[in-house]
C-alpha cells in the first residue's frame, strides 16, 4: 500500500527525521492559513500517488500567503494523469544547498533488506542507477546483525563523492569540521529508514532528495513509503485506510471490499481465473488472438461457487466488456463449483453477452455437465475458449 | 549441492488437523509419500489419515525421522512454525501458505540459509517426483507423469497448465519444484537449475517465469555463462501486463523499468533458450532439442 507524502512524513517525524514544517490543505482557504503561519515563502505539494508529480506539474511554490491561495486555487480540484488532486501538502520552502538521496528497500534477489545512499539526489535515482553504477552506494542488511549507526555511516563514507572529498582533505591534512558531522547525520537517517521499514513493516521506504539545509541539518524534502500488504494485521492504525486506496479504481475498491484479487485494464474482454500465473497467461492469450482484457480477476485455489458468482458478476459489470472467459484449472478447485457459481451469475444478470468456461480438472465431467444444461459453452483447452471467444466478439461488432 | 525429494524423504505436515492440512496430508498418501508425523499445537496423540499428530516439530523428527516438512499454517503463525521446523532439524520446508509478511520471510530464510536448509516458497504449490510418486505439495497429480523433464516455476496454476500438456504430449516429469510467487522466496532458478543439471534423470528443462523481479534474467545469464548442458525452454507470462499494477500475488508487479516479460523474453532468447508464446507450444519446443 502506497502511502501520501504527507502520511510517510509522519512516520519519518515519529521515527525522529527531520521534515520542513507545514500542514495539510484541502482548500484554498486552509493553504493561506498554513502559508500565513509559516511566514516564509512555501511549497503547495498535490497529494496524489502518480509517478513523475513534479514534472506533471503537480509542485509549486508561492512567496506569500495570497500568492499560495493563487497557487491552491489553480491546484486543487484538477488532475494529473487521470489522478484528482483533493489535498495539498503545503511547507516552508527550504533552502537547500546539497541534495542527497537514502533509502531502504527490499532486495529480492538477495532476499535482503538493502540501503541504498547516494549524493545524486533529486532526480530520478532509477537514472542514476542506469548513468554510472557507482552513484549509489548500497548496504545488504543481514537480519540477524541489524544495522547500527556505524554501519550505517560507513555506508555513507563508501559514496564515491563523499569518500573522494574525505580522501582530498586526509592528503591535504585540511580537516572538513563539517564533513564528520554530515556523515554522522546521513549515517543516522539511514540507520532510522533501517529500524522505520522492518517496525512498519514497509517494502520501500525513500528520501529523494534528502536536503541539507543551510543550517546543517539533513531534511525529508521528499518522501515514499509504501507498507507490506501481507502484514496490515499488524499495523491496525491502516485498517480503514487499507480498504480504500488512493490509486485504486471504483471497481477495484469495490474487489477488495468483497476480498477478491481484481485489476481493471483497459481492453473488452473480461477475464476469471484460478492462480495469477494462470490468469495473466488467459491475458496474454487473449491478446495473442488479437484482443486485449478489461480486468486481471483471480479467484485464487478452492474457490466455492458464491466466490466465483461475486468475481463474474463484478467483471460483467463493468461496461466496456463485450464477452468474459472463464479459465479454471481444477485442483483444489472444483469444477462443479465453478459451474455452480457461473450458473448463479448469470441468472441474476442481464447480461447478455458471451460466456465462454474452460476448465479441467477435479469434477471436471459434472461441472461440464451442469453448464451444458444451462447453455453455457465449455472448452476443454484455454487456446480453444480463447480463440472462440475472440470470433464471437467479432461476429457481435458492427 | 542442494537436494529435494530424495529416495528417503520422511515428511511431517505443520497444521494437520485444519481443513487443508487434512486433505493434502490424504492426497499426498494417496500418491505414495512418506508422510510419517504432522504437528498441531494442543492435539498430540490424536491422529489424521493415519498419521500421528504432535504437539511439537522436535516430537516429530524424535519420534518419527521426519526430515521434510510441509506448511499449512496461516500466515500470522507460519513464520514461527517454518521457525521451529528449522529448529528441529528439518533438511528442507515446502511453505504453502501465501500472504506471509516479507520481513518474516526474510528472517527465516535468512536462518535456513545459514543452516543450509532448503526453503521451498512461500506461496508454492510444492515439488513433485513422478518417477518416485512422491509429492510434498497440493498439486493436482493427475496432470503430471513420470518421464525425464524439470519444471521450475514461479506459479502453480500454470504449471499444472503446461504440465498437462506435456504429459498429454507423451512426454512427463523428472521433478516439479514450484518456488512460490512472492517477493521473497527460498529457491532461486538458478540453484534449481543446479539441481536439474544433477540430476541424471532429468533430461531437458522447462522454466516457467513471470513478470517482476529479475529471476529469470539471472537465470538467463546463468544459462548463458555455464553454458548449461541441458536443452532449457522457458514460458513467460505477463506480456500484457501494464506497469505499477501488481497482478494478483505480490511478485507480479513491474516497477519502472524493471521486471517486464520483453526484458526477460529477450534475456533468455539472447542465452539460447526459446521462449514460447503460449503454454501449448513448450512441448513442440522441447521435443527436437531433446534428441540432440
Amino acid at each position: 500500500m502506497k502511502l501520501f507524502e504527507f502520511e510517510a512524513k509522519q512516520i519519518l517525524r515519529e521515527c525522529g527525521l527531520a521534515t520542513p514544517r507545514g500542514g495539510v490543505a484541502s482548500s484554498p482557504g486552509e493553504a493561506v492559513a498554513i502559508a500565513r503561519e509559516l511566514g516564509t515563502p512555501v511549497a503547495l505539494k498535490a497529494q496524489i500517488l502518480v509517478s513523475g508529480r513534479g514534472k506533471a506539474g503537480g509542485i509549486k511554490f508561492a512567496d506569500d500567503a495570497e500568492a499560495a491561495g493563487r497557487v491552491a486555487v489553480g491546484l486543487i480540484g484538477t488532475s494529473i494523469k487521470g489522478c484528482r488532486i483533493d489535498r495539498l501538502l503545503v511547507e516552508e520552502k527550504l533552502a537547500i544547498s546539497e541534495q542527497y538521496y537514502a533509502s531502504v528497500t527490499i532486495d529480492r534477489q538477495a532476499r535482503r533488506y538493502v540501503a541504498l545512499a547516494s549524493a545524486d539526489g533529486g532526480v530520478d535515482i532509477e537514472q542514476v542507477a542506469t548513468q554510472s553504477t557507482t552513484a549509489i552506494a548500497r548496504h545488504r542488511i543481514d537480519p540477524d546483525v541489524g544495522f547500527s549507526q556505524s554501519e550505517a555511516e560507513w555506508l555513507v563514507e563508501r559514496i564515491p563523492k563523499i569518500s573522494q572529498h574525505m580522501l582530498k582533505s586526509v592528503r591535504e591534512k585540511k580537516v572538513d569540521p563539517y564533513l564528520k558531522g554530515d556523515v554522522s547525520a546521513f549515517g543516522s537517517v539511514l540507520a532510522n529508514l533501517f529500524r522505520l521499514a522492518t517496525e512498519h513493516d514497509a517494502e520501500l521506504v525513500e528520501i529523494n532528495p534528502l536536503a541539507k539545509v543551510a543550517s546543517g541539518e539533513f531534511v525529508a524534502a521528499d518522501a515514499r513509503i509504501i507498507l507490506d500488504d501481507n502484514a496490515l494485521f499488524r499495523h491496525p492504525e491502516f485498517k480503514d485506510r487499507g480498504l480504500m486506496r488512493a490509486d485504486d479504481s471504483p471497481r477495484e475498491a469495490e474487489a477488495r471490499k468483497q476480498d477478491l484479487t481484481y485489476v481493471d485494464l483497459s481492453g473488452d474482454i473480461g477475464i476469471v481465473g484460478n492462480g495469477a500465473g494462470l490468469v495473466m497467461a488467459t491475458m496474454d492469450l487473449i491478446r495473442y488472438h488479437g484482443g486485449e482484457a478489461a480486468n486481471f480477476l483471480d479467484i485464487g485455489g478452492g474457490a466455492e461457487a458464491d466466490v466465483i458468482k461475486r468475481g463474474l458478476l463484478l467483471v460483467m459489470s463493468k461496461h466496456e466488456v463485450k464477452a468474459v472467459l472463464v479459465n479454471v484449472l481444477g485442483g483444489i478447485t472444483r469444477c462443479d463449483e465453478v459451474a455452480k457459481g457461473v450458473i448463479q451469475a448469470l441468472n441474476k444478470t442481464s447480461f447478455k453477452k458471451p460466456v465462454a468456461v474452460r476448465m479441467m480438472g477435479t469434477n471436471e465431467k459434472e461441472g461440464k455437465e451442469m453448464l451444458l444444461q444451462a447453455g453455457v459453452r465449455v472448452y476443454p483447452d484455454m487456446e480453444t475458449a480463447a480463440n472462440e471467444i475472440m470470433k464471437w466478439k467479432e461476429r457481435l461488432e458492427p | 549441492m542442494k537436494r529435494i525429494l530424495v529416495e528417503d524423504t520422511r515428511v511431517v505436515v505443520q497444521g494437520i488437523t485444519g481443513n487443508q492440512g487434512r486433505f493434502h496430508t490424504q492426497a499426498m498418501l494417496n500418491y505414495g509419500t512418506k508422510v510419517v508425523a504432522g504437528t498441531s499445537p494442543g492435539k498430540a496423540g490424536e491422529r489424521v489419515c493415519g498419521v500421528p499428530v504432535y504437539d511439537k516439530m522436535s516430537e516429530a523428527t524424535n519420534h518419527e525421522g521426519a526430515n521434510t516438512s510441509i506448511v499449512f499454517v496461516p500466515a500470522r503463525f507460519a513464520p514461527k512454525a517454518v521457525l521451529e521446523a528449522i529448529e528441529a532439524g528439518i533438511e528442507t520446508i515446502v511453505v504453502i501458505t501465501e500472504l506471509i509478511p516479507q520481513k518474516d520471510a526474510i528472517e527465516f530464510v535468512a536462518k535456513a540459509e545459514k543452516k543450509g536448509i532448503v526453503i521451498v516458497g512461500p506461496n508454492t504449490p510444492g515439488v513433485i517426483a513422478p518417477p518416485k510418486r512422491a509429492k510434498v505439495g497440493i498439486m493436482p497429480d493427475h496432470v503430471f507423469r513420470a518421464g525425464d523433464i524439470g519444471i521450475v516455476s514461479r506459479s502453480g496454476t500454470l504449471t499444472y497448465e503446461i504440465a498437462s500438456h506435456i504429459s498429454s504430449a507423451g512426454l512427463g516429469q523428472s521433478l516439479c519444484v514450484g518456488i512460490g510467487g512472492d517477493p521473497i522466496v527460498g529457491l532461486d532458478f538458478i540453484t534449481v537449475l543446479d539441481m536439474f543439471q544433477q540430476d541424471e534423470e532429468t533430461k531437458g528443462v522447462v522454466l516457467i517465469g513471470e513478470v517482476g523481479g529479475v529471476a529469470e534474467e539471472m537465470a538467463a545469464r546463468y544459462i548463458s555463462q555455464t553454458r548449461y548442458p541441458k536443452p532449457v525452454v522457458a514460458y513467460i507470462a505477463g506480456r500484457s501486463v501494464p506497469p505499477d499494477k501488481r497482478m494478483g500475488h505480490a511478485g507480479a508487479i513491474i516497477m519502472g523499468s524493471e521486471g517486464t516479460a520483453k526484458s526477460k523474453i529477450d534475456a533468455l532468447t539472447n542465452a539460447g533458450v526459446p521462449v514460447a508464446e503460449r503454454p501449448s507450444e513448450i512441448a513442440g519446443l522441447l521435443r527436437p532439442r531433446l534428441r540432440i
